[in-house]
């Protein structure tokens, strides 16, 4: 967008980029099958079974294929708390990743992340069944790149290009404009904060923050001491919610410190599902955080 | 007396190390100033009174009541290898608040954390003394092995059915021990029943130490050994229970710190409740701040420096008492 919109102009671009990113992203069922464009059939050559075990290439499958074509997603991706499609998954048949279970759905493509399960995939491949393997975003960019090296190997190239590139406009259409940043930080489990590198990080950034964990010098993700998170003084902290059962882990979020901090400010953000793969979700958490900025720097 | 002034001021100068030292880098001046009058920046505030002061209140009275209760049972039990973390004392402690936080107790109840961990601890305690009583070193022991083994691997189990996914990962914390990111809530949780269970083992020092003559001429001397032996159960369940709920287990400091002093009292065990409360302070209190400097932004736990100065005492602890049973 350009540097001189005017601050109504920027939050009505959100709107409507928020808006379509809802559609892109949808509700329940395989969302691909809701767009006009996805009820196209697969190419001819294209894979007939394909199983994903990885969450991440659960939802780019999920949104990507064709009718019928996918036949399992990973446990993963039905769990609300780590995927953003978890109604979807819900219609599809799980599987716990395992070589055994997988072999059994006689896949012709297995869609895995390249940090899991590293011998069920090198199984899988000694028993001759085709594997992609997708590395973890490490960046909005990395997006479009996902959707189509997915839809590409689903044989479904059209359909990937559109989504790539509707994400592409709509993240456009969200990112912040350079000028005050508010410092935000992410602060997980054990003081879990993701630096310079990473996909949060990035999130943060096209919201219109500075990320705490980078400017404390980490790259990728790291353990970040509360003491040194009080003393960056952040204006935000973005925390998820916890999880059943009780941890020491999760206790240092209810630290009394921590509790000042974010007494600071009425505005609340949460991290969640959205933020975690390279799935057009993102644009909602772009969005949320987005508007959290805006109430923290109301537009004069 | 020279002896408890001298590791008063130990203990001082450590408490004021764990006070200053931190990942955070604040200047000497600027920390002080903003702990005791709450001047400067708020940050720095906030630093040092939520963060630092309940981690250093926390190692004087965990560490002062892990020294006395060791130096007590030591002296009630007779035998210099008895130590609440050995003898399973403190895994069932852990044992206890495990279960009081992952049933959801101590979040409906907050004093459930360490109630249930002082009646693991007691109960603990008692089926020891009617197991080994007093002599029996190496029933003792062989107890203590059972009950440990026992505690720690149903504190696993807890933690490994609990819905948390970060509650597996924290066997160490239970095992080990550490201070890092209490808060003031945990001070004043722990430290209530640390400081009652330190004064109630405190009353036993004449009767420990007319126990060193045999037990027919401490009851000779007027020494209700029922009411002894209850005090220091009682006393070892509310000073472990607690200090163990809130910092886990932290193990061999109850068997180093009498061990080192013993000699400078006089081998007395009513003389050496009071050093060991003060050597077990200053013990823990140096522990948490070597944690902090060897890696300041990494959660090292307290135990494994403990353990690795305190092992090979025991294993010379063994070997002395190998020699004299030969």
């Amino acid at each position: 967008m350009s540097g001189c919109a005017s601050g109504s102009d920027r939050r009505r671009g959100r709107l409507a980029a928020l808006a379509l990113a809802a559609a892109l992203a949808g509700a329940a069922g395989p969302v691909a099958a809701q767009s006009g464009a996805a009820q196209s059939p697969a190419a001819p050559d294209a894979p007939r079974r394909v199983v994903s075990i990885n969450l991440c290439t659960d939802q780019l499958a999920m949104l990507l294929a064709a009718p019928g074509q996918l036949v399992s997603v990973s446990h993963l991706a039905a769990d609300p708390r780590s995927s953003a499609m978890a109604e979807a998954a819900a219609a599809y048949p799980q599987n716990r990743g395992l070589a055994e279970q997988v072999f059994l759905l006689r896949p012709n493509l297995v869609l895995a992340g390249t940090f899991t399960a590293r011998h069920t995939v090198d199984l899988l491949r000694r028993l001759g069944i085709p594997v992609l393997e997708l590395p973890p975003p490490a960046s909005l960019d990395d997006v479009g790149g996902q959707l189509r090296a997915v839809g590409a190997a689903l044989g479904r190239a059209a359909a990937a290009e559109a989504e790539a590139r509707a994400f592409d406009a709509a993240l456009d259409a969200l990112r912040a404009a350079p000028g005050d940043r508010p410092a935000a930080a992410l602060y997980a489990a054990g003081g879990y904060s993701p630096g310079a590198g990473t996909l949060a990080d990035d999130v943060l950034e096209a919201a219109g923050f500075s990320n705490i964990g980078a400017a404390a010098g980490m790259t990728g993700g790291g353990f970040l001491p509360l003491e040194r998170l009080v003393m960056a003084g952040p204006d935000l902290i973005v925390t998820a919610e916890p999880y059943a059962g009780a941890s020491r882990a999760e206790a240092i979020l209810g630290h009394p410190a921590l509790a000042v901090l974010r007494g600071r400010t009425a505005v609340q953000a949460q991290t969640g599902a959205d933020w975690v793969c390279g799935t057009p979700h993102l644009l909602r958490a772009v969005a949320a955080m987005a508007a959290a900025r805006d109430a923290l720097r109301p537009a004069p | 007396m020279r002896l408890a002034a001298a590791l008063s001021v130990v203990v001082a100068a450590l408490f004021a190390a764990s006070l200053l030292v931190g990942p955070a880098g604040i200047g000497l001046g600027d920390s002080l100033r903003a702990l005791a009058r709450g001047q400067g920046d708020e940050a720095v505030i906030l630093v040092m009174r939520e963060i630092r002061l309940p981690r250093a209140l926390l190692g004087l009275v965990v560490g002062a009541g892990l020294g006395l209760s060791g130096a007590a049972l030591q002296g009630l039990l007779r035998n210099p290898l008895a130590e609440p973390g050995l003898i399973g004392v403190a895994p069932a402690a852990a044992l206890g608040a495990v279960i009081a936080l992952q049933t959801g107790l101590a979040a409906a109840f907050a004093l459930a954390l360490p109630l249930v961990a002082l009646g693991f601890a007691a109960a603990t305690v008692a089926l020891l003394l009617a197991l080994a009583g007093p002599r029996g070193t190496l029933t003792l022991i062989l107890a203590g092995v059972a009950l440990s083994a026992l505690a720690g691997a149903l504190t696993a189990l807890v933690l490994n059915l609990s819905p948390n996914p970060f509650a597996a990962a924290e066997i160490v914390f239970w095992m080990m021990g550490s201070l890092a990111d209490r808060s003031m809530v945990h001070v004043w949780l722990a430290a209530p029943f640390v400081l009652a269970g330190m004064a109630a083992l405190l009353t036993t020092r004449r009767g420990l130490d007319a126990l060193t003559l045999g037990e027919d001429a401490a009851a000779a001397l007027g020494v209700n050994l029922r009411r002894l032996r209850l005090t220091v159960v009682l006393g070892t369940a509310a000073v472990v229970g607690a200090a163990t709920a809130v910092a886990g287990a932290i193990g061999f400091v109850g068997l180093v710190v009498p061990h080192l002093l013993r000699p400078l009292v006089g081998a007395r065990p009513g003389a050496l409740l009071v050093a060991s409360a003060l050597g077990g302070a200053a013990v823990v209190l140096a522990a948490d701040v070597a944690v902090r400097l060897i890696a300041p932004d990494r959660d090292l736990k307290l135990g494994v420096l403990t353990a690795l100065v305190g092992a090979p005492f025991f294993l010379r602890l063994i070997w002395a008492s190998r020699r004299t049973e030969a």
